[in-house]
């Protein structure tokens, strides 16, 4: 069903080149203090069109683009090419005449007519695209893509796989080197995750889209695919990765304050690869269950605690506890001390202030147990108190 | 049809008594004072909403945070988006209606004074409420200047304010459209009938009824918003069971028509200036007014184009693509009628014209980039990303503002006795030109490349595409102090060269059958018009 070709890469070489050229003319060279490099499946230098397509659906979006932005050029010049050649020759100090023309009703007609017929024709191999690319029947493989501030949550739900579940957030280091403004900064810059989502090549994946919040929005350009992420409501969307390897997309629905730290990645694998990993992850997830019942000693809590911290806290609360303008210091925090430790773990349950602190429901009862014990026990915080997972678990189900 | 009209004559007024100082402007009744502060709360909208622009801007001017925090971040592109749409586009149309349409329809003043003066004084508070919330708990508004539902229920007590701002702004809004509405039907002088009326009149018209249709859409989608922050309510709270799309739906419903609000006046700006600097009579009359029509009737079945990405089913997903791409036709009218009015005139270049050619050529760019995003397939790739921010620049910039700038060069000489200074308003024009285009159009490949909008940071291969946005975006900013301080605040002083009754040979109308600067009060007695109803003859 392919209707075109994609442009060949000489061309994307010779469009970049040419703007590094011209770039270099006028001194303002950004990347020149550390230089970057095009980030195979995810955004190349200067790019001037969409990513390299690598299924059926983002081939024909972009043979659609490529259509559309010829006739609408050759519209454009046809059209001002008659405005600049009467601006030339009907200018007064031309010594042209204003002449009157007579408005015969054809000439209206004509030109509601002729632009109606343009605008069926590019209607028509739209409609074909949009039917194809709504067609999420016969899908091989179900998974769930779940938007969260500031992280996505995925569930595989039919098909290889079945049961697996991770969090697929920014790496911290990334976060932090946002913070610090300016130095030098990776290729994959906001876009490494620590856990990416892992397919098999060559088979329809149909996502599955929620969120827990706010409205997110999933996307691969690569594929072809975005699809918002809306609390409440399961909408779906599917693509089939004709090509291995890692892809990168954005959150694309303004979700608060880090709308700009949760990317998405899709590591595309072999089927053999897949059956692997998909083996690797479920011999992981039984070991890594941890029982709620299980009484922790306070050093090893304090352990577990710190990386959870890292991972999820630090960006708001920073490493140092202090906090950050409307948020609120840890360090000597009154909540997090008390004795009693109600408000503070249903704070990490339910958020607080309205979802300004999101709920970290997502968190397991022994890595909520964890982060609030290394809290209290951590920069000035010096409690020698902890918090059992089972305390956790209590609550969470009260 | 004949027009109604008072008999002024019949009792003595009081038009000699007119306030003076600060009366004058707070007590305002007259038409073309109201337009006058109308214009000028729209220029200190633009400059407020500019300043966000630029923080914005500095922010992307090279990868990582450095001047703003993200919560910070979100707050200046969501007021930007609210400050310059209800506050400097809106408004300012709302200035040239007020000062225009009763001159050019031969009408004494507009229909309804003192609620003339009511609607102006009340966006006062709305816009101190607006540009305020930066120092309220919790920082402004954040949720984007579409308060999408659910974030907005996140958002601190300036929400509150924002919304309570918008209402009012609504309010001002539909008793402007109502005075306009009753002036043009009611006031217009004997002759001239709704056919033989200037193309400005009649685009405000009809943009007149599209705001008293859709503004109790959006005061209806904010006050949900505000009961389900407040009140217990959960209209589009999925935690009670309420719908965060429909909330999409009602304010795009709203939000696509008040597109067109902010464009249709521009167009008809353009129609008035195009033949008078061509020396023709604007082509195909009947057939613009038809086509605004057209647009305006198009334009509440098209909403959903900005919800592509929702997920609605493939049979709406296609109804909508396809009423969008028929806008394209009777907008291509449009600008096939200016094209013909200036094919075999006799042109002249002076600044209105100008920015009406700069307006046709970069407004009809931003269409097409329209006409491509409302291809389903293709937004998928697009929505959301900075194309989209490319798109509407195009229009509402290029589109609304360059119309507006036209506007000003085309009459300030009637509204101020003076001509404005020819060679500055060229540079105004061409340095807004290179500015704006070095500013938005390489937002186009970062769109394509997938680079998300409302980002306060972003990946590397983005970088120097944004550096060249920031520093266009700049010279863009100073463009307009520059206008401000060397265009326009002469010409309010009274400084230049003293402008004729009519200074442009090629203009038609009753605004310049009258002297200039138009005196305080004009058409006292309905004019007798000749049978164009473009000339008094008695």
């Amino acid at each position: 069903m392919t209707m075109g070709k994609v442009p060949n890469s000489r061309w994307a070489a010779m469009q970049s080149g040419l703007l590094k050229a011209l770039l270099g003319l006028v001194g303002l060279s950004a990347g020149t203090a550390f230089a970057t490099n095009d980030l195979p499946g995810g955004p190349a230098v200067n790019q001037l069109n969409m990513h390299p397509p690598v299924t059926a659906i983002a081939i024909e979006q972009n043979w659609l683009h490529w259509f559309m932005l010829i006739l609408c050029t050759v519209i454009f010049v046809a059209v001002f090419g008659v405005m600049f050649y009467s601006i030339w020759k009907h200018r007064r100090s031309v010594g042209h005449k204003s002449q009157e023309l007579p408005e015969p009703i054809w000439v209206e007609l004509g030109w509601t007519i002729v632009p109606f017929l343009i605008v069926i024709g590019m209607a028509l191999p739209a409609t074909k695209v949009l039917v194809a690319q709504k067609d999420t029947t016969n899908a091989d493989l179900t998974i769930k893509a779940t938007g969260m501030q500031w992280q996505w949550g995925y569930d595989y739900i039919k098909g290889e796989g079945e049961g697996i579940g991770f969090i697929s957030r920014l790496d911290p280091e990334h976060r932090a080197m946002s913070n610090a403004g300016t130095g030098p900064k990776p290729d994959d810059y906001l876009l490494k995750v620590d856990n990416p989502l892992v397919v098999p090549v060559g088979q329809k994946i149909r996502m599955i889209t929620t969120a827990n919040d706010v409205i997110h929005s999933w996307m691969i350009p690569a594929f072809g695919v975005k699809q918002d992420a809306i609390p409440g409501f399961v909408r779906d969307t599917w693509f089939r990765a004709e090509k291995e390897g890692m892809y990168y997309g954005q959150c694309v629905e303004l979700c608060g304050k880090e709308h700009a730290y949760m990317p998405i990645n899709v590591k595309v694998v072999s089927a053999a690869e897949y059956t692997a990993w998909v083996n690797e992850q479920q011999k992981m997830m039984a070991a890594k269950a941890d029982d709620p019942a299980k009484v922790w000693e306070l050093a090893a809590l304090v352990e577990r605690g710190a990386t959870v911290y890292a991972a999820n806290c630090a960006a708001c609360h920073q490493a140092n506890g202090k906090g950050a303008g409307p948020i609120k210091a840890l360090d000597g925090s009154a909540i997090v001390l008390n004795k009693d430790h109600a408000e503070v773990i249903s704070s990490l349950l339910n958020g607080r202030a309205n979802g300004a602190m999101p709920a970290w429901k997502s968190l397991s009862d022994t890595e909520i147990a964890a982060v609030i014990t290394y809290a209290k026990n951590s920069w000035s915080n010096q409690s020698g108190d902890l918090v059992q997972p089972a305390a956790v678990q209590a609550a969470r189900n009260n | 049809m004949s027009a109604v009209l008072d008999h002024h004559d019949d009792h003595a007024h009081d038009d000699h008594h007119a306030p003076t100082g600060w009366r004058r402007w707070v007590f305002a009744t007259n038409h073309k004072d109201i337009g006058t502060l109308y214009l000028l709360f729209s220029f200190t909208m633009l400059m407020i909403g500019g300043i966000l622009a630029m923080g914005i801007r500095a922010e992307l001017y090279q990868p990582g945070l450095q001047l703003v925090n993200p919560e910070l971040f979100n707050q200046l592109t969501t007021m930007h988006g609210l400050i310059m749409v209800f506050g400097a586009i809106m408004p300012g149309f709302v200035g040239f209606a007020n000062w225009m349409i009763p001159l050019q329809i031969g009408a004494g003043d507009m229909a309804f004074a003192r609620m003339n003066n009511f609607s102006f004084w009340l966006m006062i508070p709305a816009g101190l409420m607006l540009a305020g919330s930066f120092f309220m708990p919790g920082g402004a508004p954040a949720a984007g200047w579409t308060l999408y539902a659910p974030l907005t229920l996140q958002m601190g007590p300036s929400m509150d304010a924002g919304i309570f701002a918008m209402h009012i702004l609504g309010a001002s809004s539909i008793m402007g459209s109502i005075n306009i509405i009753v002036t043009i039907l009611n006031m217009r002088a004997p002759g001239m009938t709704l056919m033989k009326m200037p193309m400005f009149c009649w685009t405000w018209l009809i943009t007149a009824y599209l705001l008293i249709a859709v503004m109790p859409v959006l005061a209806g989608a904010i006050t949900m918003t505000l009961t389900d922050r407040h009140f217990g309510t959960s209209f589009f709270n999925p935690a009670g069971g309420g719908d965060p799309v429909m909330y999409q739906h009602i304010f795009w419903f709203f939000g696509h028509p008040e597109v067109y609000i902010m464009i249709l006046p521009a167009f008809g700006i353009i129609s008035q200036i195009v033949p008078a600097f061509a020396r023709k009579k604007l082509f195909g009359y009947a057939s613009m007014v038809y086509a605004t029509g057209s647009i305006a009737i198009l334009s509440f079945v098209v909403w959903a184009h900005h919800m592509f990405t929702t997920g609605m089913p493939v049979t709406g997903q296609l109804f909508f693509m396809y009423s969008t791409m028929l806008i394209a036709v009777p907008t291509g009218v449009k600008i096939f009628n200016w094209i013909a009015t200036m094919w075999k005139g006799s042109m002249t270049f002076e600044t209105p014209m100008l920015f009406a050619v700069g307006f046709i050529f970069v407004f009809t760019l931003g269409g097409f980039t329209g006409l491509i995003l409302s291809m389903a397939p293709v937004d998928t790739q697009l929505q959301d990303t900075y194309y989209v921010v490319a798109h509407f620049h195009y229009v509402l910039v290029a589109g609304s503002l360059y119309a507006m700038f036209a506007g000003y060069y085309y009459w300030a000489p009637k509204w101020t006795g003076v001509m404005y200074n020819e060679t500055r308003g060229k540079i105004h024009f061409w340095w807004s030109l290179i500015a704006f285009n070095i500013t938005f159009f390489p937002m186009h490949f970062l769109g394509l490349a997938g680079m998300p909008r409302r980002y306060a940071d972003y990946p590397m291969q983005f970088a120097d595409f944004n550096l060249i946005a920031s520093l266009g975006a700049f010279a863009f900013g100073l463009a307009q102090v520059y206008f401000f301080v060397f265009v326009v605040l002469p010409t309010m002083l009274g400084k230049g060269e003293k402008a004729p009754q009519k200074p442009w040979d090629g203009a038609e109308g009753l605004e310049w059958e009258v002297p200039s600067p138009a005196p305080f009060h004009t058409f006292e007695t309905p004019p007798k018009l000749n049978a164009d109803a473009n000339k008094i003859v008695a």
